[in-house]
């Protein structure tokens, strides 16, 4: 479900892309125990989970690959990089395919979720950088916490969370090196 | 091209053109008394200035015109080919260049272009005549006063028997000689024989031509440039009859005629004609495609007529399997024959360098040898293209800074002239290009210097020779002491390694103090299929490139116990380390009963990898993987199986490379 609307021009790097009202169109969904939100306008399709295959010597967090319409797009498990622990797939679980820029290329990448919610606006008056303190995961992976009602909605940095995958201090979570090279 | 635009097709085939006589003027350089390689150069001008005037580019014609009149008394032997010559008819070469691809008339241009003229005349020793002094666009057809003939010319030429089946036709030619002046043509059929012995294919008439006019000797000789080996030609002067004054009126008018055609020619936009390409393909190809075709359509009709008889069965089946086997094969071959329409000989790259590294020996005052091998290596156009500036990057570094003044060689105890080695090959699924300098090589110190200097390096810290040698390709460095017009001009090695890894490609270097460095590039076939020999390794497959497979062996569980943590097995007296795989890519799986070593090998170098089952051969369009996989070392790629599955590609010189390294450490162990 490509969006019908194009990215706004105001959008600039690292920094949320709130239109002139001061709202944010996102699809939310959930993983682990954290409800997450990505633009409406990065998400390309919504699938239900396939064959993975598995990329030996990978990050853990980008894992394995998919044949995503004949292009081969990598799996992320967020999990990793919000230091959860890893769980089977329920009959819930989706995986939706976004494309973001990184390193100046457009890259697909489908995320692992284990429930696709809807897809909500979120407003800049109730929404606020994430807190210095109180937070378990690395405080640059996320962009904004958002409340709607009860719940708080985290709306990641993937381009961050990815671009860590190119430097070694990255991630805390499991590298699978290749074992016999060192 | 979808819109047939006369002007961008003569672009292409003056590109061409000036490309081949620029190959010539080269050759020349090194075979200066070649009378084939000044007929070369000569008839390429001719052929330039005639298909310029006919589609409108008069300043080009005008300009090569002049070049063609004074490369033709080297043809006539009046003045020996000398190097200086040649050179400033490179010159020209990139003047006319610039001519063709000019839209509007530039003043600027016109002077550099008479610059070149007076430069070219001055070098000939010719005190410069009435015709050859004068502004080029001015006068299409300078007459030269010397051979001219107040009288007109009395012509009889006979073409070769079978002129005709070799493309010539006398009807052109005779219109040519009209547009030179009045002309009065006679046929001579005294050779054609009786009726019963005539051939309709040859050529048996002569012709007799009176022409009247200013037109000079060199003017007619031109009309029969590509015929005259081996044809009768007489040229004679006619005495003067009619008063001159006739044909000079005549010829006025007619060069009147063409000048109008130089100024109203509207300037179209530059952008537009760099956006279209065109790539050239051997007809033989497109007619093996065209058979495929015509084949598909046969098979699709027997497809239609099977669905409209409505067989059932058995019979339905079988016919229905026979169709099947039939889509495919035509489809591979398809797929084989269309992919093949992109490629295209390295030559025309490796070409374009000839010229650079000419005109480098001339700016740096080094003696210079350009040695091309593996110029029939195919290669995607695209590719081809990208490859060209870093490759012009890589020769301008090895001319400056790699080799040495013929003096310093000379101290050296090396031949004076430098050489430069340019050579191609295909090598499992990837192109390696390597470029061999035999000159001093890299200085080391300077590099570490340069590299603490900038902070890569900590002072004192130790790191091996390979990864100094990679500093070079960092950005902002440069170890030339003194920019020179060459190099150094901010364009790094940085942006030759960024250009390859735009390719999916690999630079590497080496280097030996004194003896001189090569570099290395190996480039994908990009969207190349390749054959494929698909394994499993645990619940895992993966795609060996086909070409890199020496051959498949059984491991036997002796055999598999016998040599752990040993690794190496004994193929025909050789011992040939292996990979196990399974733990290379930590699968977690049991080994099967029967494992299989697939042995590869790049270069010399051979590997055996243990994988738990060989499946077969596949098929395989290479994808590439996102940029966050693409640096992992095992894995040159991904493919798509037959069942929506995906299978990745094995990185072959990479695994090849891990295998040597375990090797030296199991070596190193004792």
């Amino acid at each position: 479900m490509p969006p019908s609307h194009p990215k706004p021009e105001n959008e600039v790097d690292g920094a949320t892309a709130w239109d002139a009202n001061g709202q944010l169109e996102v699809l939310t969904f959930e993983v682990g125990d954290e409800r997450l939100a990505v633009e409406a306008v990065t998400i390309r399709e919504i699938l239900d989970l396939l064959p993975e295959t598995p990329v030996p010597g990978a990050h853990a967090l980008v894992g394995s690959v998919i044949n995503f319409r004949g292009k081969i797009i990598p799996i992320a498990d967020l999990r990793i990089a919000f230091g959860m622990p890893l769980e089977e797939p329920t009959p819930d679980s989706r995986i939706v395919v976004i494309e973001i820029e990184l390193d100046g290329e457009e890259t697909q990448i489908g995320l692992r979720t284990d429930k696709v919610n809807e897809v909500t606006l979120l407003e800049r008056t109730t929404s606020a950088p994430p807190p210095v303190l109180g937070m378990r995961w690395r405080r640059t992976y996320a962009r904004e916490l958002a409340r709607q009602g009860e719940a708080v909605i985290v709306l990641p940095d993937l381009p961050a969370i990815f671009a860590s995958l190119s430097h070694p201090q990255g991630l805390g979570g499991g590298e699978t090196s290749m074992g016999h090279a060192a | 091209m979808s819109e047939q635009d006369p002007a961008a097709a003569f672009r292409i085939e003056a590109a061409d053109l000036l490309d081949a006589t620029e190959q010539a003027l080269l050759d020349l350089t090194h075979d200066l008394a070649s009378r084939d390689l000044v007929d070369t150069v000569f008839r390429g001008m001719h052929t330039l200035k005639g298909s310029g005037a006919m589609f409108g580019f008069d300043a080009l014609a005008a300009f090569t015109h002049h070049c063609e009149t004074a490369f033709d008394k080297v043809r006539k032997g009046i003045v020996p080919a000398s190097a200086e010559l040649v050179a400033i008819t490179l010159g020209a070469m990139d003047h006319m260049r610039a001519l063709v691809d000019l839209d509007a008339d530039d003043p600027a241009l016109d002077e550099a272009g008479n610059a070149i003229l007076e430069r070219l005349h001055a070098a000939l020793g010719s005190a410069p005549d009435a015709g050859g002094e004068a502004p080029p666009a001015a006068q299409p057809m300078p007459a030269a006063n010397a051979t001219a003939a107040p009288g007109g010319w009395h012509i009889v030429f006979r073409l070769p028997a079978e002129a005709m089946a070799n493309g010539t036709n006398p009807l052109i030619l005779l219109d040519e000689m009209r547009e030179l002046g009045d002309a009065e043509v006679h046929v001579l059929t005294d050779t054609v024989p009786p009726l019963d012995e005539l051939d309709p294919t040859l050529c048996y008439l002569g012709w007799d031509v009176t022409l009247k006019g200013a037109a000079t000797r060199e003017d007619i000789e031109d009309v029969f440039i590509f015929v005259m080996d081996d044809m009768d030609l007489s040229i004679e002067a006619l005495e003067s009859e009619a008063p001159p004054a006739a044909g000079a009126v005549q010829a006025a008018a007619s060069a009147k005629a063409a000048a109008p055609a130089e100024s109203p020619r509207s300037p179209a936009p530059r952008s537009a004609r760099a956006a279209e390409e065109s790539v050239r393909v051997p007809a033989g190809r497109l007619d093996v495609l065209m058979d495929r075709v015509g084949e598909l359509v046969i098979v699709q009709s027997r497809l239609a007529q099977l669905a409209e008889s409505g067989l059932r069965g058995p019979a339905g089946e079988l016919a229905l399997r026979s169709i099947s086997e039939e889509v495919e094969r035509l489809a591979s071959e398809l797929r084989d024959t269309t992919m093949v329409l992109r490629m295209v000989p390295i030559a025309a790259l490796f070409g374009r360098f000839r010229r650079l590294v000419h005109d480098l020996a001339h700016e740096t005052g080094k003696e210079i040898e350009l040695v091309t091998e593996g110029e029939s290596t195919e290669i995607d156009k695209t590719v081809s293209e990208q490859l060209a500036d870093p490759i012009v990057h890589l020769i301008r570094n090895a001319c400056d800074h790699g080799l040495e003044t013929p003096e310093e060689r000379g101290e050296a105890g090396k031949a004076t002239t430098g050489r430069i080695r340019l050579s191609a090959e295909q090598a499992g699924g990837e192109v390696l290009i390597t470029i061999t300098d035999d000159g001093r090589g890299i200085n080391r110190q300077r590099v570490r210097a340069k590299a603490e200097a900038n902070g890569l390096l900590q002072p004192g810290q130790v790191v091996p020779d390979s990864e100094l040698l990679q500093m070079i390709f960092h950005p902002g460095f440069s170890t030339a002491e003194q920019v020179t017009n060459l190099s150094g001009r901010g364009v790094g090695m940085d942006v030759v390694k960024r250009t390859i890894e735009a390719l999916r490609g690999t630079i590497d270097m080496t280097s030996e103090p004194g003896k001189g460095s090569t570099i290395t590039l190996r480039i994908p076939l990009t969207l190349a299929i390749i054959e494929g020999l698909l394994v499993r390794v645990g619940q895992g497959n993966y795609v060996i490139p086909l070409a890199a497979v020496e051959e498949c062996i059984e491991l036997s569980l002796e055999e598999d116990i016998r040599t752990r943590g040993r690794s190496m097995i004994s193929l025909r007296g050789r011992l040939v380390p292996f990979l196990r795989l399974r733990e290379v890519f930590q699968t977690g799986t049991r080994p099967d009963p029967y494992q299989k070593i697939v042995v590869i090998g790049t270069g010399g170098e051979r590997v055996g990898l243990v994988v738990d089952q060989i499946i077969g051969s596949h098929q395989t369009v290479i994808k590439s993987l996102s940029g966050l996989h693409r640096r992992l070392p095992s894995f040159s790629g991904a493919t798509i199986l037959g069942d929506g599955g995906v299978a990745l590609i094995l990185d072959i010189v990479q695994l090849v490379a891990l295998g040597q390294q375990q090797e030296e450490r199991l070596r190193a162990a004792g």
